[in-house]
């Protein structure tokens, strides 16, 4: 009989996560893996400045709160203090792919052995629903309330193709969490994300498309069938880059 | 108790700052107070560069020197520029193979050594500094004995370019000698 | 004691700093602090240790956050624009309870400014420096042996009371080359059962953290670390006092400023002025009461500062006004001239503003 039970990396602990957020979900894969790969007592977690502002709370694992943006210049120090060290960022899209994209992009093209998990819900969910680096074209938020105008505000940014140019990185890959089969395939890729870097393979980043009801002002189920039929189509899904499989090939 | 401050002043790239470090090394082996104060930005790309050297019996208070005792002039320039600075009985050194004009002061020591082309008559071009550096020695007391002279060579040649002991030591030589 | 050596200001903070048990050095280049920079990069892989220039002042801080968290002695350095970029790191190491060293080697400001030497940076440094309510321990360096020696007393009095010490030095300071002797005591090691170093599945899970968003919480933090302000106040104010037994006229100057104002008083005190210097060598926490001390015995302080007069704030809380404090100043990279402060000695001497 398979009892369900709570992985050991998360904590006992209530989050404050909105009904419907697809946080909840990561996390609780994110600790999955730290359980499996048995790490959790020399794994350090740095959380950002976003609605997952309080993971530290969340995992058993030391945790560092980093200031916006700055996850991934903390996780270099933390790994360069001690190489033994498994470290991993949890960002969202503003704190990654806006205020902290020189750290992002730099810390890829070190290589940095270093794990980080991109939430990216196309929004600012702590402040209220602004405008984010990846809203999609027209999407209205707070900040873009006609819509935003791609003429004004410019594009939304591809992460993982982004940073799939540079030479440094090791593994990039987009998932979703919106569906059973999407859920097992995000797993998989934070697994893998997190064997890179216990086998000193280096930079690994999987960018979790996810929801945000509360700021998209829809329902949870309406949200998950959004993923599927707007962001999915501006974000597909699969590996952008995969350094050790493309030697083996 | 004496305190005696000099000011080397040139091109970058005349092995000013060098010689500054030269003397200085040679100051504290010989158990001297001494500072070394470059100037420092965009003249270390070929504009005027100099450096404040000051060796004294007593602690060093400021070390920017600003009426010297003893001005190195490597370039007209500077000559210029700093002639009114130096003290009433102070030296000149001159590179006369450089500076056409004489010093127009006349209440200090002018010493002319045409260093740049002893240097390429010797086959030695990057030392004129050098050999400006041992008249310096030889004018202030500081050339009494070679061994105190190369212990601070030692100090300021790297153990990679010991080959080079031997020729800065010659410069210095002309420099005194000339 | 072991020989002495000719250094530059930056490389004895450099080479202080590894005596210290630094072994993690983040910095981005700028003018004219570039040879600490310079020599942690020939040093630290020779010795296991890790130098990274980072992509930006504010990455390289926060790597410093970074190594911080995890109990290890780490410093950067920078020059006042860079300085300002590092503010918002700063305030966090603060906020965590971090011990780090961060040196600032000023040039003029504001803005770009200019890199020539200064002491702009005083109100910055002494004040907190960035968004909220904190110090950094602040040293100020006059002579290349301090520049070692405070480096190394900074990383203890950062460990110490888990805040971060910056140390002030100027163009000058940085950029000249004294003897110096690196023959020096470390403090002892202090424990750090707060670091992220992993949980080895034996102990509850550390937090480094500079979030409290209940008001009362964060008040909290805010008083405990003010009493600790207050115990630093008390017991870790440092001050030279030159030739201030008979003074009459105090001159005060902290670094570069403090060895021209040396020459003037030693002029002055030629030509029958009884003049000293108290000369702080803590700028945070200042030495208020050798000031409030002083300011019973003289009749004039004339402050030496290389900036538009901003220590003289200090200066004057210190001594409560009991006696005029003056400016002799130069600002945007030019240096008093000893025969500038002689001169304001000598106008002190002779009544002052009164």
């Amino acid at each position: 009989m398979v009892v369900f039970d709570k992985p050991h990396a998360l904590a006992d602990v209530p989050m404050h996560y909105c009904p419907g957020c697809t946080h909840g979900i990561v996390h609780r894969l994110v600790a999955e893996v730290i359980d499996e790969l048995g790490i959790e007592g020399r794994t350090i977690g740095i959380a950002p400045v976003g609605c997952s502002v309080m993971a530290y709370d969340y995992f058993n694992c030391d945790m560092i709160e980093a200031a916006h943006g700055r996850a991934p210049a903390v996780a270099t120090g933390v790994k360069r203090s001690d190489p033994n060290n498994i470290v991993f960022t949890y960002q969202g899209d503003g704190d990654l792919a806006s205020i902290g994209m020189a750290e992002t992009v730099h810390s890829a093209a070190r290589n940095e052995n270093i794990t980080i998990i991109f939430i990216n819900n196309a929004i600012y969910g702590m402040t209220g629903g602004q405008m984010a680096p990846t809203s999609l074209p027209g999407q209205v938020t707070q900040t873009s309330p006609y819509g935003r105008d791609v003429e004004a505000c410019g594009f939304p940014i591809k992460v993982c193709e982004m940073l799939s140019q540079l030479d440094g990185a090791e593994y990039l890959e987009r998932v979703a969490v919106n569906n059973v089969k999407n859920v097992k395939n995000a797993k998989k890729a934070i697994k893998k994300a997190f064997e890179n870097q216990v086998n000193g393979k280096g930079f690994s980043l999987v960018e979790v498309v996810s929801s945000c009801p509360t700021n998209w002002g829809m329902t949870p189920s309406q949200a998950l069938k959004w993923i599927d039929e707007k962001m999915i189509p501006y974000y597909p899904l699969g590996v952008y880059k995969d350094r050790s499989a493309e030697k083996e090939d | 108790m004496s305190t005696t401050q000099y000011l080397f002043a040139g091109f970058g790239g005349q092995g000013i700052l060098f010689s500054g470090k030269l003397l200085a090394y040679k100051g504290l082996t010989d158990g001297k107070n001494v500072s070394w104060l470059p100037s420092y930005g965009p003249e270390m790309r070929g504009g005027t560069a100099s450096c404040s050297v000051i060796i004294s019996d007593d602690a060093v208070g400021s070390p920017i020197v600003s009426k010297p005792d003893v001005l190195i002039a490597m370039n007209l320039p500077s000559l210029d520029k700093y002639e009114d600075t130096v003290v009433s009985g102070g030296m000149i050194f001159v590179d006369s193979s450089l500076i056409e004009r004489k010093v127009k002061r006349d209440d200090v020591k002018v010493f002319y050594i045409p260093a740049t082309k002893l240097a390429s008559d010797n086959g030695i071009a990057k030392l004129a500094n050098i050999i400006l550096m041992g008249k310096v020695l030889a004018e202030t007391n500081g050339f009494d004995n070679e061994e105190s002279v190369n212990n601070a060579l030692k100090k300021v040649i790297s153990a990679k370019h010991s080959d080079m002991l031997e020729v800065n030591l010659n410069a210095m030589r002309i420099g005194r000698d000339y | 004691m072991a020989d002495k050596v000719l250094m530059k200001g930056n490389e004895a903070i450099a080479e202080a700093a590894i005596i210290a048990g630094c072994r993690h050095y983040f910095g981005y280049p700028i003018t004219p602090q570039t040879e600490v920079a310079a020599y942690m990069a020939k040093r630290m892989p020779k010795i296991g240790g890790t130098f990274l220039q980072a992509e930006s002042e504010i990455a390289a801080i926060n790597m410093v956050y970074g190594v911080a968290a995890t109990g290890k002695r780490v410093m950067t350095s920078s020059s006042s624009p860079g300085i300002s970029l590092k503010g918002e790191g700063i305030s966090y190491l603060a906020g965590a309870d971090l011990p780090a060293l961060i040196v600032n080697v000023q040039r003029g400001g504001p803005g770009l400014g200019g890199i020539q030497p200064s002491q702009s940076d005083y109100f910055q440094a002494t004040k907190g420096g960035a968004h909220g309510d904190f110090h950094m321990i602040v040293l100020a360096p006059d002579s290349v042996q301090e520049m070692a020696e405070l480096t190394v007393k900074g990383f203890d009095l950062a460990d110490k009371y888990r805040m971060t010490t910056m140390i002030l030095a100027d163009g000058t300071m940085g950029q000249m080359m004294e003897p110096v002797s690196l023959d020096f005591e470390v403090g002892e090691k202090v424990e750090k059962p707060w670091a992220v170093t992993g949980t080895k599945l034996e102990r509850e899970h550390n937090i480094v953290n500079s979030l409290f968003l209940k008001p009362e919480e964060l008040e909290k933090t805010n008083f405990e670390r003010y009493e600790k302000y207050s115990y630093i106040e008390e017991n870790e104010a440092l001050c030279e006092e030159y030739m201030m037994d008979d003074a009459e006229i105090c001159v005060t100057a902290f670094g570069i400023a403090a060895r021209v104002a040396k020459n003037a008083i030693n002029e002055a005190r030629n030509q029958g002025i009884k003049v000293g210097l108290l000369r702080p060598i803590t700028l945070w926490p200042f030495p208020k009461k050798q000031f409030a001390a002083a300011a019973d015995k003289v009749k004039q302080f004339i402050s030496v500062e290389l900036s538009m007069g901003q220590m003289i704030e200090d200066v004057r809380l210190a001594t409560e006004c009991k006696v005029p404090v003056t400016l002799c100043n130069r600002a945007g990279g030019m240096i008093p001239s000893p025969e500038q402060v002689l001169e304001a000695i000598i106008k002190a001497n002779n009544g002052g503003d009164k």
